[in-house]
C-alpha cells in the first residue's frame, strides 16, 4: 500500500493515514507476523474489499491467507469458526453491519457461546470485522449500528474506535486476542486522517482514552459519534463550559473506572452514539454509572441515539432520525441546568 | 483403503450406544438427569460405521442427536454420563448437556442444537486441514431436516467449490423432528442435492453398520486424495420419538415395527452368526458393556457438581 504523499514521519514514527489504510497495515503487520492469520470476506481479495481496507494484500500473501468467499454469511462465519477452533486466527469482514442477521446463528449460538459450552475446551480467536452506521443515503439496511447486539450476548468483546490510531492498535490486540471480537468500523470515518505509529502498535481493549479533558460535563461516546461529542465540547466551551469527552474505545470490556472517576469529578454525563437510543448501549452506561455514582450525580444522565425509526433516505429525514452535534448541546445544557 | 474393523468391534460400539442411550431414557424418566434428550436408538450403525473409518486427528461435528457419535468418535462413556447428569467431571464440565457434547482431543470439535449448524464449522475444519498441509478430514453428521437451511447450501458450495476434505453425511431417519421428511423436501433421494454443488453422493443401507464403513471409508479416502467432498445420505430409523417426552402421533406402530425387524444391531448379530461367531462372544459383549456402564453412572453420580461461583468461568479465555 501506497502511503499519503504528505506523509511526514515523526521522531516516533508516526505517519498520517487514513482509517482504511491504518486498518490495512494493522492486518498486513499480523499476517507477516503470524501465518495462522487469515482474511475471509467478500470482494477482500483481488478488489480489495468495497472500502479499501484489505487493498494489496491478496497480492501479497495469495488465495490462501486472503480467502474471497460467496456470498453466504452464515457459510463462511461458520467456516471461520470452524478455522479458529483448529488452530487458525481468521479474521472476517462482514461487508456491513446489516449482515450480522444473515450470519446470526453462527455468531450468536455459535461463536460467542463456543468456549464455554466446551468448558473451556475450545479457544476462539476469532475477529469479525465490520463497518456500520450511516455515511448518507444508505437507508434502512445499510445504516444501522449494532454493536448493543454483541454487548448482549456473553462471549464476545466490541471494539468500535475513532482514530486511524486507534484502529490499528485496537485491531491488532483484538487478533492476538484468544477471544471472539466483534471490530466494529465505521463506514463514514474510512478517509478520515489520523497519525498512525509505524509497526506493532498495541492497545489494550478495555482501555478508554480522555479524548479532551474538562471539569464540568462529561460526555461519553465512541466511534464517529466521538465527532459529534467533540463538536459540542467546541460549542460548549465557546459558553464557558469545559466537557470531558470520553472515548471508550472498546464496549466490551468497558473501562467503567475510567468513566467512574470522570463522572464523579464533573457529577454530570451525557452518553452519545449513533445507535437507537431504546436498548441502546447508553443505556447499558446509563444504568451502571447510576449504580455506582448515583450520589455523585447532580443531574440525570442524558443519552443522545437515534430515534426508535429505521435510518431513513431523504436527508432531511436521515438528519432528524440521527443524533446531530446540536443535540448533545442540548442534552449538555439539561444536565447543567441545575449547575449551582 | 483401511481395512475394515472386526464386526464384533463394530457390534460391541453399537451395544454401548444402545445401552447408554437406554440408560439416559431411564435417567431422564426418573428426573436424575433433565432439560432435552434425543435419542439415537435406531440409528446406532450411522454413526458407529462413519467414525470407525475416521483417524483419531479427524474431526467430526454432531447434531443435538450425537451421543452415538460421540461415543463412536472414542469419547468415554463416564465423560457422557457425567455431562448429562450436570457434573463437573463431564466432557463439558457440566456446561453443556446432551446437545453440545464436545471434546476436542477426540476429534468431536462442535455438537449443535441447531440444525444443520455444525456443516458450515466443518467445512472450515476442512479448510484447516488443507491450509495447514494435513491429510485430516472432518466429517459432519446432520439429519435429513437440515437439508432445507440455508448453510447446508452454502456450505455444500464451499465445499465443492474449494474441493474440501470433508464427508457430509446426512443420517436420513425418515422423521425432520415430527414431519415425515418428504412432506418437507421436494425431492426423494437426499443426494441429488449435492449435484447442485458437483459433489457426489452416495445412497447406502443405514443399518448396516459395514455398508456404511465402506462408502465412509471410501469418502474418506477421496478427500484424503484431495478428490474433494462425498455427500452420503445412510437410509435409517429413529426408533424412538424426536425427543424424550414425544408421544409419535405422526407415525402408525407398524411402520415401527418393521424398522425394528432391521433394527442395526439384529442386521449385525445375524450376520455375526453366519460367519460363525458364536453366542457366548455375542453376550459377553453385552455383559461388558452393561458393567462399563454401571461403573461409569456410580462415578458420575459420585462426582462432584461444577462449584456456583465458577458459573461465569469459561465465557472468556
Amino acid at each position: 500500500m501506497s502511503m499519503p504523499k504528505a506523509a511526514v514521519a515523526t521522531e516516533a514514527g508516526e505517519r498520517v493515514l487514513t482509517f482504511a489504510q491504518a486498518i490495512n497495515e494493522g492486518l498486513r503487520e499480523e499476517m507477516v507476523r503470524d501465518p495462522r492469520v487469515v482474511l475471509l470476506g467478500e470482494d477482500i481479495g483481488s478488489y480489495g474489499g468495497v472500502f479499501t481496507v484489505t487493498r494489496g494484500l491478496f497480492a501479497e500473501f495469495g488465495r490462501n491467507r486472503v480467502i474471497d468467499t460467496p456470498i453466504s454469511e452464515g457459510g463462511f462465519v461458520g467456516a471461520a469458526l470452524g478455522l479458529a477452533i483448529t488452530g487458525y486466527r481468521p479474521v472476517v469482514e462482514l461487508m456491513f453491519t446489516d449482515f450480522v442477521f444473515v450470519a446470526g446463528d453462527q455468531l450468536f449460538n455459535h461463536v460467542g457461546k463456543a468456549r464455554y459450552i466446551s468448558g473451556g475446551q475450545r479457544t476462539v480467536p476469532l475477529v469479525v470485522r465490520t463497518q456500520q452506521g450511516s455515511s448518507g443515503g444508505k437507508a434502512a439496511q445499510h445504516s444501522q449500528s449494532l454493536e448493543a447486539l454483541f454487548c448482549h450476548i456473553p462471549g464476545w468483546k466490541v471494539v468500535a474506535p475513532s482514530t486511524p490510531g486507534d484502529a490499528k492498535g485496537l485491531l491488532q490486540a483484538a487478533i492476538r486476542d484468544d477471544n471472539p471480537v466483534a471490530f466494529l468500523e465505521h463506514k463514514a470515518l474510512y478517509f478520515t486522517k489520523g497519525m498512525v505509529p509505524a509497526g506493532e502498535t498495541l492497545l489494550p481493549l478495555g482501555k478508554a482514552r480522555i479524548a479532551r479533558p474538562g471539569e464540568d460535563v462529561t460526555v461519553i461516546s465512541y466511534s464517529k459519534s466521538m465527532e459529534l461529542a467533540l463538536g459540542a465540547a467546541e460549542v460548549l466551551a465557546a459558553e464557558g463550559v469545559q466537557a470531558e469527552v470520553i472515548d471508550l474505545r472498546t464496549l466490551k470490556p468497558l473501562d467503567l473506572e475510567t468513566l467512574l472517576a470522570s463522572v464523579r469529578k464533573t457529577s454530570r454525563a451525557v452518553v452519545v452514539h449513533e445507535a437507537h437510543r431504546v436498548c441502546g448501549f447508553g443505556a447499558e452506561l446509563a444504568a451502571l454509572i447510576q449504580e455506582a455514582a448515583f450520589f455523585d450525580l447532580e443531574a440525570p444522565i442524558q443519552r443522545v441515539a437515534a430515534e426508535d425509526a429505521p435510518v431513513p433516505y431523504s436527508r432531511n429525514l436521515e438528519r432528524a432520525v440521527l443524533p446531530q452535534v446540536d443535540d448533545v448541546v442540548a442534552a449538555a445544557h439539561r444536565v447543567l441546568e441545575r449547575r449551582p | 483403503m483401511a481395512t475394515r474393523p472386526d464386526l464384533l468391534d463394530l457390534y460391541r460400539m453399537m451395544v454401548r450406544i444402545r445401552r447408554v442411550e437406554e440408560r439416559l431414557e431411564a435417567l431422564f424418566r426418573s428426573g436424575e438427569a433433565y432439560g432435552s434428550l434425543h435419542l439415537c436408538i435406531g440409528q446406532e450403525a450411522t454413526a458407529t460405521g462413519a467414525c470407525a473409518a475416521l483417524r483419531a486427528d479427524d474431526t467430526i461435528t454432531c447434531t443435538y442427536r450425537g451421543h452415538g457419535a460421540v461415543l463412536a468418535k472414542g469419547v468415554p462413556v463416564g465423560a457422557v454420563l457425567a455431562e448429562l447428569l450436570g457434573r463437573e467431571t463431564g466432557c463439558c464440565r457440566g456446561r453443556s448437556g446432551s446437545m453440545l457434547l464436545t471434546d476436542l482431543s477426540r476429534g468431536v470439535i462442535f455438537s449443535t442444537g441447531i440444525v444443520a449448524a455444525g456443516i458450515p464449522i466443518a467445512v472450515g475444519a476442512a479448510l484447516s486441514a488443507r491450509l495447514s498441509g494435513s491429510d485430516r478430514v472432518a466429517l459432519t453428521f446432520f439429519g435429513d431436516g437440515a437439508v432445507n437451511q440455508g448453510v447446508f447450501h452454502e456450505a455444500l458450495n464451499m465445499a465443492g467449490l474449494w474441493k474440501l476434505p470433508v464427508i457430509l453425511f446426512c443420517e436420513n431417519n425418515q422423521y425432520a423432528e415430527m414431519t415425515p421428511t418428504h412432506e418437507g423436501t421436494s425431492i426423494e433421494r437426499l443426494v441429488d442435492r449435492g449435484a447442485a454443488y458437483r459433489i457426489p453422493g452416495v445412497v447406502v443401507d443405514g443399518n448396516d453398520v459395514e455398508a456404511v464403513y465402506d462408502v465412509t471409508a471410501a469418502a474418506v479416502a477421496r478427500a484424503r486424495a484431495g478428490e474433494g467432498p462425498t455427500l452420503i445420505e445412510a437410509t435409517t430409523y429413529r426408533l424412538t420419538g424426536h425427543m424424550f417426552g414425544d408421544t409419535q402421533p405422526y407415525r402408525a406402530k407398524d411402520e415401527v415395527e418393521s424398522w425394528k425387524a432391521r433394527d442395526p444391531l439384529l442386521v449385525a448379530r445375524s450376520r455375526l452368526q453366519e460367519r460363525g461367531v458364536g453366542a457366548d462372544a455375542v453376550g459377553r459383549i453385552e455383559e461388558e458393556v452393561e458393567a462399563e456402564i454401571d461403573a461409569a453412572l456410580e462415578a458420575a453420580r459420585a462426582a462432584p457438581e461444577p462449584r456456583a461461583e465458577e458459573a461465569t468461568q469459561y465465557v472468556y479465555a
